[in-house]
């Protein structure tokens, strides 16, 4: 009962969080200036202005300011989040067509880079001036400051290039042919690089954090009591202090969630991996502002579901918590 | 009736060529083609653009082609005839044309794509003289002019006169925001569309019933979309991409010109015609003063622009035509650097030098990439005759726009397209009647009597000789009276793998142009 007495806490939040998010930056879109005529005459190589016109009173763009927020938050409320003034399509069906490649990236690197890290973070903890320590921090600074676009194209032109082993760009080869496993290999090979990529920069965050909560907990007096009794190394390291080291790791892969979108624009440019990520620098770059909305919607969306997750997650490995 | 002979020769010439060199193409095998943005629309004849105008392409013919010696070649028009007092002029269309569902194209799908361009198409100047288009019978089409239109021919050609099927799209529904325009997409070029997916690809496959026999010989054409220049490089040299066409960065340039097995060219960019230059705001400040403009042109390196910062990929340019067009004329002042000349002229405009420095100017940067280096540049040059340039980016396009349309700013570095004719592309920065209308118009402010007459007579003249003569004196104007510094050309080059034969840079529209005769060699 309690559970879902915090759900529904946190879904009234979350309304009111999420109204709040699109008036704000429906606002803010609205304040810069030019508009979506300009990218589309842009992309057309220039127009005559009575076309400009024209596309400006086919989006509402020549209504008042008020008008135009009450029309958009009024669809909104029905559950429609309106029609791509760019991709002439509907928004809804745009971005459900590049959640999936988004998804599939962002967890596949997160899971990578907090098992690589947390595994790293560990090893180093139990030496914490040994050369492998210092390798470990070494490589996850690395990871972190250098920039992702750079590491992209190092990637494509050692692994592309140099050693053909994986392809350049794209989620997918569309002239290979052949059945379901043929097409999910595919995938992955496309997968590798990117994720490796991004995951760099999430890894340095977990091996660093990990490493340092595990050396202190390491440090606190149930371990030595733990070790007086007389278990073994092993069972004090993975079973009695890695389970509390992890909350703080948890709390992190909770927040990463809000980087499903912004953390991935870079990555997807390089490897022009096609989801959100893209789709919400070209729309910005654009000024589509349904696109925007709508992407900036479901990435507020998924910061509410992470943080519940996180909540369940924290509940899970420390017994603390349920009680609140 | 002249024309119609030309039309016909040129037919056979074709006919021929086809003969002799049709000993050895392949037949078959899958095109994978690249490039940086997804097509907003996939219908020519209502969005333009060069995403749009590959694939477009492909799906849609129009009455003519280009060779690249400028001649206007049969297409979905078998020939063509234009009438002696201009006001006429006359399409035979192929009699075995059908849509990629089967249904003839007809002399009335004609008359209902230009209607739609006319009315939907950004570039109104198109089609504005067309009256009516008549349609004595099925195969031909006449369309009816209020005064001569030289331009109609260039207009007919490339992606700019796509034919589309008046039984899918005169349905009712508008044109532009068509259901059909990106799905079931039902076209009259040489190869039909399998399936689009933004940000992803459009795969398009051959149209059988193609009317010219045994073309398309390619089974496929996948055209993807890679974003960043850099990854696109790597896929071309790694032969996981076939074709990249509108690559204009030098570095990447370089880079594949050394690369093995990869092909580049920068032929066949003339009808689009992109160049790089400098617009100046002859309406405020200091740049009023024509000396103080020309003191500028004189005040910049050209040559180290070429060299150092395009590294020897660019052609030169002098004036608001693409220097391969036959209307170029070079015949003009090239400001060779000379900074005696330019303190001269900016002395006796009443700009002395006091401390080193004369006055302040801003420069606006359009957010494109590859921009940087040239307006670096330019600050450098300007300040050693005691101009202080403040650049200004904009974060965005449209805030680029709106600083141009509403005409606040001194200058600004941009690139902007010919697109065939002058009256397409060249006019609209000049005509004092097209100052500050929306984007790449004539935002300098500039006004010349003498060059709007020049224009509205070239615009008119049906006769080679005498249109080239006007254009001539129109780019010596203009040159002379600096409302714009040309940089150069910009490098427009295609990239193709060794494999990639009859690619597209042997016309003038680069992949705006069918593919129907590109194979590919084992």
């Amino acid at each position: 009962m309690e559970i879902i007495r915090v759900i529904v806490t946190r879904l009234a939040y979350a309304v009111a969080l999420l109204m709040a998010v699109l008036v704000l930056n429906f606002t803010l879109i609205h304040m810069a200036p030019g508009d979506v005529a300009d990218t589309i005459a842009q992309s057309m190589g220039g127009a005559d202005e009575e076309i400009l016109d024209r596309i400006r009173a086919d989006y509402g763009l020549d209504q008042p300011f008020l008008i135009q927020l009450f029309n958009y938050m009024g669809r909104v409320l029905s559950f429609d989040l309106g029609y791509s003034f760019f991709y002439s399509m509907p928004v809804t069906e745009l971005i459900l067509q590049r959640l999936p490649a988004t998804l599939l990236l962002v967890f596949s690197a997160q899971i990578l880079a907090m098992i690589v890290g947390v595994v790293l973070g560990v090893i180093s903890a139990r030496r914490p001036n040994g050369i492998l320590s210092h390798f470990v921090t070494f490589f996850a600074l690395f990871g972190y400051s250098a920039p992702v676009f750079w590491t992209g194209i190092l990637l494509l032109i050692g692994f592309s290039l140099n050693i053909q082993w994986f392809p350049v760009a794209g989620m997918r080869d569309v002239t290979i042919e052949g059945g379901f496993w043929v097409h999910t290999f595919d995938v992955l090979r496309h997968l590798v690089l990117p994720v490796i990529a991004l995951s760099s920069i999430f890894l340095a965050l977990y091996s660093r954090l990990s490493r340092a909560t595990m050396m202190e907990t390491l440090g606190s007096d149930y371990v030595r009591t733990a070790k007086a009794k007389g278990l073994s190394t092993r069972s004090v390291v993975y079973k009695h202090a890695l389970k509390n080291a992890l909350s703080p790791v948890i709390t992190l892969a909770g927040l990463q969630f809000s980087a499903v979108v912004s953390g991935a624009v870079l990555v997807e440019t390089v490897f022009s991996w096609p989801g959100l990520g893209t789709l919400a620098f070209q729309s910005i770059i654009a000024r589509d502002t349904p696109t925007i909305l709508g992407i900036l919607f479901f990435s507020a969306l998924m910061v509410v579901i992470g943080n519940l997750l996180t909540d369940f997650a924290l509940r899970a490995v420390d017994p603390r918590m349920r009680g609140r | 009736m002249k024309h119609v002979v030309k039309g016909l020769f040129a037919a056979t010439a074709t006919a021929a060529l086809l003969a002799t060199g049709a000993m050895a193409q392949n037949v078959g095998g899958t095109l994978v083609g690249v490039m940086g943005g997804t097509p907003r629309v996939l219908n020519p004849a209502v969005q333009s653009g060069v995403v749009t105008g590959f694939v477009g392409s492909q799906m849609f013919a129009a009455p003519l082609r280009y060779d690249d010696g400028w001649n206007p070649q049969p297409y979905l028009a078998k020939s063509w005839s234009v009438s002696d007092d201009g006001l006429k002029v006359t399409l035979n269309l192929q009699e075995n044309a059908v849509f990629h569902d089967g249904e003839p194209i007809k002399s009335s799908d004609v008359a209902f794509s230009v209607k739609v361009i006319k009315e939907y198409h950004p570039f109104k100047s198109m089609f504005a003289p067309v009256t009516s288009v008549d349609t004595p019978d099925e195969h031909t089409a006449v369309l009816n002019l209020a005064h001569p239109h030289p331009a109609l021919m260039l207009a007919m050609s490339g992606q700019l006169m796509s034919i589309i099927p008046e039984h899918i799209y005169g349905d009712g529904q508008d044109p532009k925001n068509h259901p059909r325009n990106n799905e079931d997409v039902v076209g009259s070029g040489p190869f039909k569309l399998v399936e689009f997916k933004p940000g992803e690809h459009v795969i398009m496959e051959r149209h059988d019933g193609y009317w010219e026999e045994g073309l398309p010989y390619l089974d496929r054409i996948v055209v993807r979309i890679i974003p960043d220049s850099a990854s696109r490089a790597i896929a071309i040299e790694n032969g996981e991409v076939h074709l990249s066409a509108f690559e204009n960065q030098p570095t990447i340039v370089n880079r594949m010109r050394a690369a093995e097995g990869v092909n580049v060219s920068n032929d066949g960019y003339g009808g689009i015609g992109p160049i790089d230059w400098l617009a100046m705001n002859v309406t405020r400040g200091p740049l009023k003063d024509e000396r103080v403009r020309q003191a500028i042109a004189y005040a910049i390196d050209k040559n180290f622009i070429m060299k150092a910062v395009m590294r020897g990929t660019a052609k030169d340019a002098r004036t608001g035509v693409h220097p391969d067009s036959p209307l170029y004329n070079p015949d003009v002042n090239p400001y060779d650097i000379d900074l005696d000349k330019a303190n001269a002229l900016l002395d006796e405009a009443g700009f002395p030098m006091e401390g080193g420095k004369r006055f302040d100017i801003s420069l606006e940067l359009v957010p494109f990439p590859g921009y940087k280096p040239q307006t670096e540049y330019i600050k450098q040059a300007l300040s050693k005759v005691g101009i202080n340039v403040t650049i200004e980016s904009s974060p965005d396009f449209p805030s680029w726009a709106k600083i141009m349309g509403t005409m606040d700013f001194d200058m600004s570095m941009d690139s902007v397209y010919n697109w065939g004719d002058p009256v397409i592309g060249v006019n609209r920065t000049y005509m004092s009647d097209n100052i500050a209308k929306g984007v790449w118009s004539n935002t300098q402010g500039y006004s010349n009597a003498r060059v709007d007459e020049l224009l509205a007579m070239a615009a008119q003249e049906n006769d080679e000789t005498k249109r080239k003569a006007l254009y001539a004196e129109f780019q010596e104007i203009v040159n002379k009276e600096v409302p714009i510094y040309y940089l150069n050309a910009v490098p427009m080059h295609t990239f193709y793998n060794d494999k990639v034969q009859n690619p597209p840079t042997n016309g003038i529209w680069a992949t705006s142009s069918p593919l129907d005769k590109v194979w590919l060699k084992d």
